[in-house]
């Protein structure tokens, strides 16, 4: 199970706080999913954060506090001090957004708000692409995860590059890895975690679905699955037919 | 006095931002603070002067993804 900064977590399922239709369906989600960490944003206080509050420590889940929104290092490096203030953690999962349309990360701003934030302290989980030079840079700014993207957020895509992803695995095998944002159906849960992946994190898939407590649960089996067949080793695929019915022994019929 | 609390002009009848808290009933709520962009921790509120024209962020947890 994934390994983050010392704290082993109970399952691969990470899942979102927002935009689900209500909050008692958010709180069945995340009962149904058994989901291990809960992420939330800071907001401005218009009256409905102390009951969101009670509502998020009572999930049962660890709480990863986001910078979502953040444009510079200066915003998310104020946004992790509050966070750390209010919820008592030091974890932060780090978003810089470099770009309003794809919500992609900065990353030459991300290296540096999580070298700021590691030297104050902080555990940082960056959202980050699956750049090899770019992870590299993250680690010795002192990230001990990385969260790449599978395609951009609340896209639903899945996995964009697979062999990035791929790659990433492979450069960083003692890594805990999190393919978050953008994955839109189990299959690709599944598909992050058959890559190696340690977690996945996602919200829009689960909170816009039909029946978010029912996506919820499915989320969590596939990242379950997926995670059972890396550790089970599959077969390498091939491009001709090898049959899987022994060929010796057929009788002879003409 | 003439602040802008959470992104709206306020004239508030308070010298620090824990007298600006406690002017808009949040004394006791669990949030954060930040003035003029920049981090106020908790302990240190009382000793933190407000200034004419100064912008206050008051945030709470919400929901995030």
């Amino acid at each position: 199970m994934p390994l983050f900064y010392g704290t082993e977590i109970a399952s691969p399922l990470m899942l979102g706080t927002a935009q689900y239709p209500s909050p008692a369906i958010l709180a069945d989600a995340f009962r149904a999913s058994s989901a291990g960490i809960a992420t939330v944003s800071l907001r401005r206080e218009a009256g409905g954060g102390q009951d969101f509050l009670r509502l998020v420590e009572g999930l049962g889940a660890a709480i990863l506090p986001n910078t979502a929104g953040c444009h510079s290092v200066k915003e998310a490096v104020t946004t992790a001090q509050m966070a750390r203030e209010l919820l008592g953690t030091d974890w932060i999962k780090l978003e810089v957004i470099g770009h309003s349309d794809l919500l992609s990360p900065d990353v030459i701003a991300l290296v540096e708000a999580a070298a700021e934030l590691t030297a104050q302290g902080f555990k940082v989980f960056p959202y980050c692409t699956e750049d090899l030079s770019v992870a590299e840079r993250l680690l010795r700014a002192g990230c001990e995860v990385l969260m790449p993207w599978g395609a951009p957020i609340g896209s639903g895509l899945g996995l964009n590059n697979p062999h990035g992803l791929r790659a990433l695995r492979a450069a960083f095998p003692e890594v805990p890895l999190v393919v978050d944002a953008g994955i839109g159906r189990p299959s690709h849960a599944a598909s992050a975690m058959e890559l190696g992946f340690d977690a996945v994190l996602l919200n829009t898939a689960v909170a816009r679905a039909g029946d978010p407590v029912a996506m919820a649960r499915a989320m969590a089996q596939a990242a379950e699955a997926g995670r059972a067949a890396c550790l089970a080793d599959p077969i390498e695929p091939r491009e001709m037919a090898a049959p899987s019915t022994p060929v010796i022994g057929k009788a002879f019929l003409q | 006095m003439k602040l802008t609390i959470n992104g709206e002009r306020r004239d508030l009848d308070a010298a620090t931002v824990a007298e600006a808290l406690a002017a808009l009933d949040m004394g006791e709520a669990r949030v954060a603070t930040a003035l003029n962009g920049d981090f106020v921790p908790a302990s240190a509120r009382a000793q933190t002067a407000l200034s004419p024209g100064d912008a206050l962020e008051i945030v709470a947890p919400m929901q995030g993804g």
